[in-house]
């Protein structure tokens, strides 16, 4: 092939390769830039700190800020210990290229390629059905109490929906902590426990940080898995119980826009909401970065 | 007539050692053979390490020097498919007997390894670590112990102001010998060095071998090096290990200038290795 032809397929190519990168930095400014444009004027102090009023065409969305944080607050802390231990079970103390464990970094994998609506499904069936009515059976003599939709249920769906997230980024950070760690921690006399919480938690605590702040993003993300396991369409009270319902930024957001009786005076207050629930994954997204970069940069350090 | 010579030389060398007086071992192994699955990394290896001394370990890559080190305090058992036969003590307890307390093993014979490998934490933390785990010190008394054994490496002067900074940001050096403070803190009576100065440049070589000097005083001591001139240096007796055989063991004076061995004859005047 000629001199000239080379020349056109690299500068054709470089084109084309520029133009996707173009064209997917143009799709999340249009997304951003709209939601930014329509959303920003509307946001105010009283919009973050009141509840929503007449039929959500008025007020706030502080009810919606304030279940999402309690949920991911409830996933947290049933997913963290969870996932942590798992990791620590996998890495450290199975056997290595057993069966056994093979089959559970199976399930893992597995588990997080399950669609979302799913889980919620799986929530509604095992939680509240299965778990819930038992638990009232046993302790509330059959009386509704933890047999239906609670935030204690969700929370579970959603800390199983971003278990493999903890898991794997946790694994991630066991395994990079240097085996010569390990063995002078053995060679000092540490049992393997010491070795873990002494030598690994306090080198892998970045990584463990990262996960949760990327499980944490999903969660407040999700909508399909609290469906049926503890959103509320609206409420005129903050959820105070494991067992009430509450509402959700996502699914407050699915609310507004297909069940507003009045489109045009909702449409203000659904921008400011998704610029809100936006916001709030952005930066949680953004920390888990910053915490993994300085990672990263310690690790280089210490080679 | 060669065969004859080495042979009386041989004779010489025996008499010589039966005349001193022979402390009893610190370490001592019984015909001991280590496996890595089917393949056989130590055979046949008797060796007795003097109490209070620096016993050196050389040979070439992969004689099995430092598979041997790490049988002193069971290291090799973090190693899947390990199997050992034969006996080792230390003192007069066998520490392949299936009773034997690991924790307590290897808090008795501690390890130096190759490259310095401190915790990326603080300086004080990495020495406190060890008496912390053991619950031997805390407060006050765990300050002390700290002070202590980084004047024992002779790190103290240098960073007795900071010793809250992390311990990654010392000199090479300075975290080897900060590894050997962590090390002494658990009151190991046996330090065992795997290349302990392999990552480290001359000048600061000489002065670790300088700090092995003073610690052998109170610590039994045996290292592995890949370096003959440092063995010589620094130790009384020394081992040549060849195909995980220990080939020959004796003095270091004897075994570098009379190898009895002519394996060991041809290491140490460079035909191979």
């Amino acid at each position: 092939m000629s001199r000239r032809w080379i020349n056109l397929f690299t500068h054709l190519f470089t084109a084309l390769t520029g133009m996707a990168c173009a064209l997917v930095i143009l799709l999340v400014a249009i997304i951003l830039g709209n939601i930014a444009y329509h959303g920003i004027p509307h946001l105010s102090w009283r919009f973050l700190t009141t509840a929503p009023s007449s039929g959500m065409t008025e007020g706030g969305i502080f009810p919606a800020i304030f279940g999402t944080a309690f949920l991911v607050l409830l996933m947290t802390i049933a997913v963290v210990p969870l996932g942590v231990c798992t990791a620590i079970y996998l890495q450290e103390y199975a056997p290595v290229k057993s069966k056994w464990v093979h089959l559970v970094r199976m399930a893992i994998q597995n588990l997080a390629g399950v669609p979302a609506i799913v889980f919620g499904l799986f929530g509604l069936g095992f939680f509240i059905e299965f778990v819930g009515r038992r638990v009232d059976q046993i302790f509330f003599s059959g009386q509704l109490y933890f047999g239906q939709p609670a935030i204690i249920w969700a929370a579970l769906t959603m800390a199983l929906l971003t278990l493999p997230t903890v898991v794997v980024s946790t694994e991630e950070a066991l395994r990079v902590v240097p085996r010569s760690h390990r063995e002078v921690a053995y060679a000092l006399g540490a049992t393997r426990w010491q070795m873990v919480w002494y030598v690994l938690l306090p080198q892998a605590i970045g990584g463990i940080l990262t996960g949760t702040i990327l499980a944490v993003s999903r969660g407040a993300g999700e909508v399909a898995p609290i469906l049926f396991t503890g959103a509320a369409y609206y409420l005129p009270y903050l959820p105070s119980r494991l067992n009430q319902q509450f509402m959700e930024l996502g699914y407050h957001v699915y609310v507004m826009a297909t069940q507003s009786p009045d489109v045009d005076a909702t449409k203000p207050i659904l921008y400011s909401t998704v610029f809100v629930l936006l916001t709030l994954t952005f930066l949680l997204n953004f920390a888990a970065i910053l915490i993994r970069s300085h990672i990263r940069r310690r690790l280089a350090a210490a080679r | 007539m060669e065969e004859l010579l080495i042979m009386s030389q041989a004779a010489l060398a025996d008499s010589v050692l039966k005349k001193e007086e022979v402390p009893a071992p610190k370490i001592q192994t019984k015909d001991l053979a280590l496996y890595y699955g089917n393949f056989r990394a130590l055979k046949n290896v008797d060796i007795s390490i003097p109490p209070q001394k620096i016993t050196a370990l050389i040979g070439p890559s992969g004689c099995g020097k430092s598979t041997l080190l790490r049988v002193f305090n069971r290291m090799n058992d973090l190693i899947r498919g390990v199997r050992i036969s034969g006996q080792v003590f230390l003192d007069d307890q066998d520490i392949y007997h299936p009773d034997t307390d690991l924790i307590a093993l290897r808090k008795r014979a501690g390890m130096v390894f190759q490259r310095p490998n401190p915790f990326p934490i603080s300086v004080f933390k990495n020495v406190a670590y060890g008496p912390s785990i053991h619950g031997m010190a805390s407060g006050r008394e765990l300050e002390s112990i700290v002070e202590r054994h980084l004047r024992a490496t002779g790190l103290w002067d240098d960073l007795k102001d900071k010793l809250h900074i992390p311990a990654l940001s010392l000199s090479p050096e300075q975290q080897q010998r900060l590894c050997i403070s962590r090390l002494l803190a658990v009151e190991p009576e046996v330090l065992l060095m795997d290349e302990p100065c392999s990552a480290l440049d001359p000048i600061a070589t000489a002065r670790i071998e300088d700090l092995l000097f003073e610690l052998k005083k109170d610590y039994t001591i045996v290292i592995v090096t890949h370096n003959m001139q440092q063995a010589a240096r620094v130790s009384s007796s020394a081992g040549f290990m060849l195909l995980g055989e220990l080939v020959e063991f004796g003095k270091t004076g004897q075994l570098f200038t009379n190898p009895i061995d002519p394996r060991t004859h041809d290491y140490i005047t460079g035909r191979f290795g």
